[in-house]
């Protein structure tokens, strides 16, 4: 198989499984982000894609090469992929150029060629005319754009990303969110970058896998993730959303108050019984006076808690049938008092059956 | 690896089991081969010698056997045991003066906006690159008895005969161990008052706390655990000293300790004796450092090891004069004066004349340069064994402290044990140990400079392998993984990041182990045979021949190596690399 394969990995420290039954395909030129709460793993999985840390069980492989198995691995230096650290771990005794030109010279290439390719590279990264600078002299960003370089210059098989934005401001990590990108763009690696940041790996990657206490929760596209979580973790890990019980019989699903056709949601339901869906605040609508509207379906009630997120009103519903709650997102011009009478309004299609 | 172990494993096979060859086998991997080497040197520079120490302590001297006889000798007589107690009265007055001198120093020269403080910091340096034993023979020439300036001045004022200072006495005794070794509490207190970041204070006061409320509820408190581990570590420094000792301590009838185990070192020589004798300095020395570490742990004081933030200075209005009044005079009996009338003897015909342009000469510089039978090749034997000293020492730090930080193999806990375990072994003590294991035949080293440069290197291990451990901890892991990815293996790591990133730290290490080294005088006493002397020890001989202008002439040139080799040290490193160690 082409592209980078994680089969069956584990990696157990003692008596505790770090990462286990861990199955992932990544096709060439793919961007996938391995995304959950710290301790899930995910830091581990990278290092021993990047061959740091020695699977226990389980192998990897790189276009039909075995790379890690637990009867032994190919040392990192001989993998032929690069990495960008969460320290950055810029050298302090190299200059700019120095450090992106290291990877360059370990391959032995011959000098004007390595003059070439540091030159293009910095270019890419605008930092051209801080190229005889020191490391201690650059900001947090420029050392994050020489990193970048540094990894990318040797046009490695496979690119590892740890955590490389968790060090900098909120507004300098929006803009290396959009520079990562642009980089995978323009040179298509294959890629692998760790995060606990939704927001990056969203704006990041092709897909996202999901981790959660060393397994894989989930993996998709960042909206299909968002619009049809699969497990309860996913749908609360990823956004915030409203969890509602309910039974499912033939045709219906029954909830407090209220029942839903099962032909009106948005995918397939088998079997009856107890079952969780998830509601994400932007399923829903609020309004004044009852919407009877087809397909719809209008809860009455009151609002019980506002707040004003900039973008979006974060309302609390309560529905006066059944006392569930609701969290609900409203554009900043619909205004609801607290206490006030209001109609909730729910989308069927957007309500999506999960597994706890 | 098979090349290496399969020819061992096969000449092994031959007189072993099969069953044993196979764990021996996987055992020799380049990781624990490595381990192997270093446990073993660590075996022989502590282990061996401390073992040899404690077993020889039971051991009877004509028969070889197990007895309590050594122990009887070493503390059957009254005045081995006025000696014990007399050690541990003048340990006791001795913290009290270093504190006094190196607490306020240390907040003058970091709190406070009294004038001179980098004067004051300096000849605080001064303090530390001027052996004890040298101050010591300054301050016989000042407050000797009959001949001290000190006296002839107040001879010549009150026409009184007799002496206004004495050093021949347990005050002279005190105050010169005391002024040689105050440095270490400045440099510990200083650092801990760097470390206090003003928000605490300004917390206080906001509050309510005035400032000197503020200075006795926080500020002190905060310093308090550095204070007290410097007094400990000046306790131990004071009765482990043996120069100033040697020089005043035997005119002014005041038996110590290191003097006792002298006698048991001469003729009839006893080593098993001064052993046992020897065993009580390491137990209270091992006692107090286990005593540090228990304060240093309580988490009230965690703050203090935490990152220094923005300091304000204390405004002292007019008593900023009277603080460096005090310093002045704290540096002046520590440094300056002596150091003066040093280089003053030196250049002297006779020190017992005074100053007069008749009286200058370079003959003692040529004496000891050219006539004495052993100070030019025990000022070459000085150097070279600092030199090698430091170098060992610190190489052999790196690796074990690398190995240790990275966690390449496992049990490397007990490497950097036994690295540090010196610290609690007083100079003198270790060179009894290394007398006992390796002087005598089979081994035979006495008299060569091979038992001194080990003997050294043992001493100074500690402070090698924690300069060395702190600099491979500041470098991220990171930084070698980054090589590794890029395609590069370990070696390269070490070679292009590693060792580039560690060179100051390194050559600072150097430095802070070459200074006391090419001085050390106490791990050298027992060590030096009749044509390996160093500096230290002729020196001592000189000062009993009664030689002081010559032995000042010898002491200046050691003096004037040293500090060249520092300001080269500070030229390349910064000139704070020694005030500022954490």
């Amino acid at each position: 198989m082409d592209g980078l394969v994680l089969r069956k990995l584990g990696r157990r420290f003692g008596a505790v499984d770090a990462v286990l039954d861990f199955d992932l395909h990544i096709k060439p030129g793919e961007f996938v982000s391995l995304l959950g709460p710290s301790g899930c793993g995910k830091t581990t999985t990278l290092r021993m894609i990047a061959g740091f840390i020695d699977p226990t069980s389980g192998s990897i492989e790189l276009d039909g090469k075995i790379l890690s198995a637990p009867s032994g691995s190919v040392p990192p230096e001989k993998r032929g992929m690069s990495m960008i650290f969460q320290s950055y771990a810029i050298w302090p005794n190299m200059t700019v150029s120095q450090n992106v030109a290291f990877g360059l010279n370990l391959r032995k290439l011959p000098s004007d060629e390595v003059k070439k390719r540091v030159g293009a590279v910095l270019e890419t990264v605008r930092m051209s005319h801080l190229a005889d600078r020191y490391p201690a002299e650059l900001s947090g960003g420029q050392q994050q754009r020489v990193a970048l370089a540094r990894a990318v210059v040797i046009r490695p098989a496979v690119l590892l990303l740890d955590e490389p934005l968790s060090n900098l401001d909120a507004n300098l990590r929006e803009e290396m969110r959009f520079e990562i990108k642009r980089m995978h763009d323009e040179f298509k690696i294959t890629s692998v970058y760790v995060t606990h940041d939704q927001g990056e790996a969203m704006v990041t990657s092709d897909r996202i896998a999901v981790m959660n206490n060393g397994r894989l929760e989930q993996i998709d596209t960042p909206y299909a993730l968002y619009s049809r979580p699969k497990t309860r973790f996913v749908a609360s890990f990823i956004g915030r959303t409203n969890f509602l019980s309910g039974n499912c019989g033939n045709h219906m699903i029954d909830f407090a108050g209220f029942s839903v056709p099962l032909a009106m949601i948005g995918e397939e339901v088998t079997g009856g019984g107890p079952i969780t869906v998830s509601i994400r605040p932007q399923a829903m609508k609020l309004s004044a006076t009852e919407v009877p509207r087809d397909k719809v379906i209008n809860l009455q009630g009151s609002v019980q808690q506002s707040a004003f997120l900039g973008e979006t009103w974060d309302y609390v519903f309560q529905s006066k049938d059944s006392g569930l709650q609701f969290r609900v997102a409203a554009p900043p011009a619909d205004v609801f008092q607290v206490g006030a009478p209001a109609w909730l309004q729910i989308d069927p299609a957007q309500i999506v059956p999960i597994a706890d | 690896m098979t090349s290496v172990s399969h020819p061992v494993s096969t000449t092994w096979s031959q007189d072993q089991p099969a069953k044993v060859r196979v764990p021996w086998h996987q055992r020799l991997q380049p990781a624990n081969l490595l381990w192997l080497f270093l446990a073993g040197i660590l075996v022989v520079l502590i282990v061996a010698p401390m073992w040899t120490l404690v077993v020889s302590s039971f051991t009877d001297a004509k028969t070889g056997g197990w007895t309590l006889h050594n122990y009887v000798e070493a503390y059957g007589k009254e005045r081995h045991i006025t000696a014990l107690t007399n050690t541990l009265k003048m340990g006791a007055v001795v913290v009290v003066l270093k504190l006094a001198f190196g607490v306020p120093l240390a907040w003058a020269c970091t709190r406070t906006d009294m004038p001179g403080r980098n004067f004051v910091r300096y000849s605080v340096f001064g303090a530390f690159i001027m052996p004890p034993y040298l101050a010591g023979v300054g301050w016989i020439l000042l407050a000797g008895p009959n001949t001290g300036w000190i006296n002839r001045v107040w001879h010549s004022l009150s026409g009184s005969t007799e002496p206004l200072v004495n050093i021949f006495s347990f005050g002279g005794l005190v105050l010169v161990t005391a002024i040689g070794g105050f440095f270490l509490v400045f440099v510990l207190v200083s650092s801990a008052f760097e470390m206090i970041n003003s928000e605490m204070e300004d917390a206080a006061n906001i509050l309510g706390a005035g400032p000197f409320k503020t200075a006795m509820k926080v500020t002190f408190p905060l310093v308090m655990p550095a204070i007290i581990g410097s007094a400990l570590l000046s306790f131990l420094g004071a009765i482990a000293l043996y120069g100033v000792p040697a020089l005043i301590s035997i005119p002014a009838r005041y038996p110590v300790v290191v003097i006792q185990l002298t006698e048991f070192f001469s003729f009839p020589l006893r080593i098993q004796v001064a052993a046992a004798y020897s065993i009580p300095l390491l137990l209270i020395t091992a006692a107090m450092l286990g005593l540090q570490k228990l304060i240093l742990r309580r988490k009230g004081y965690v703050s203090v090891s935490g990152k220094g933030g923005e300091r304000r200075i204390v405004k002292l209005g007019r008593w900023r004069w009277v603080l460096f009044a005090y310093c002045f005079c704290v540096v002046a009996l520590s440094v300056l004066m002596p150091l003066f009338v040093l280089l003053l003897a030196a250049f002297s015909d006779s020190w017992t004349t005074g100053f007069s342009f008749s009286n200058l000469t370079l003959s003692n510089f040529h004496y000891v340069l050219f006539e004495h039978s052993s100070s030019q090749k025990a000022l070459v034997g000085s150097i070279g064994l600092g030199i090698v000293a430091a170098t060992v020492a610190i190489t052999l730090a790196l690796f074990i402290a690398y190995i240790v930080q990275r966690r390449l193999i496992p049990f490397s806990g007990l490497l950097a044990f036994l690295a540090v375990s010196p610290y609690v072994v007083p100079g003198i003590v270790l060179a009894i140990g290394f007398y006992a294991a390796y002087a005598l035949p089979p081994i035979a080293l006495y008299g060569t400079y091979t038992i001194m440069a080990l003997a050294f290197v043992t001493r100074f291990l500690p402070i090698a392998f924690t300069t060395s451990s702190a600099g491979v901890r500041s470098i991220h892991p990171e930084m070698e993984e980054a090589v590794r990815i890029l395609g590069g293996g370990r070696v390269t790591a070490l070679r292009h990041v590693v060792g580039p990133l560690l060179k100051r730290t390194l050559a600072g290490g150097w430095l802070l182990i070459f200074v006391p080294a090419a001085q050390e005088l106490s791990t050298a006493i027992f060590l030096v045979g009749p044509t390996t002397r160093v500096v230290s020890v002729v020196l001592l001989d000189l000062s009993e021949e009664g030689e002081l202008e010559k032995l000042a002439a010898l002491g200046s040139l050691l003096l004037i190596i040293i500090v060249a080799v520092v300001a080269l040290g500070m030229r390349y490193l910064g000139r704070d690399f020694m005030l500022r160690r954490s």
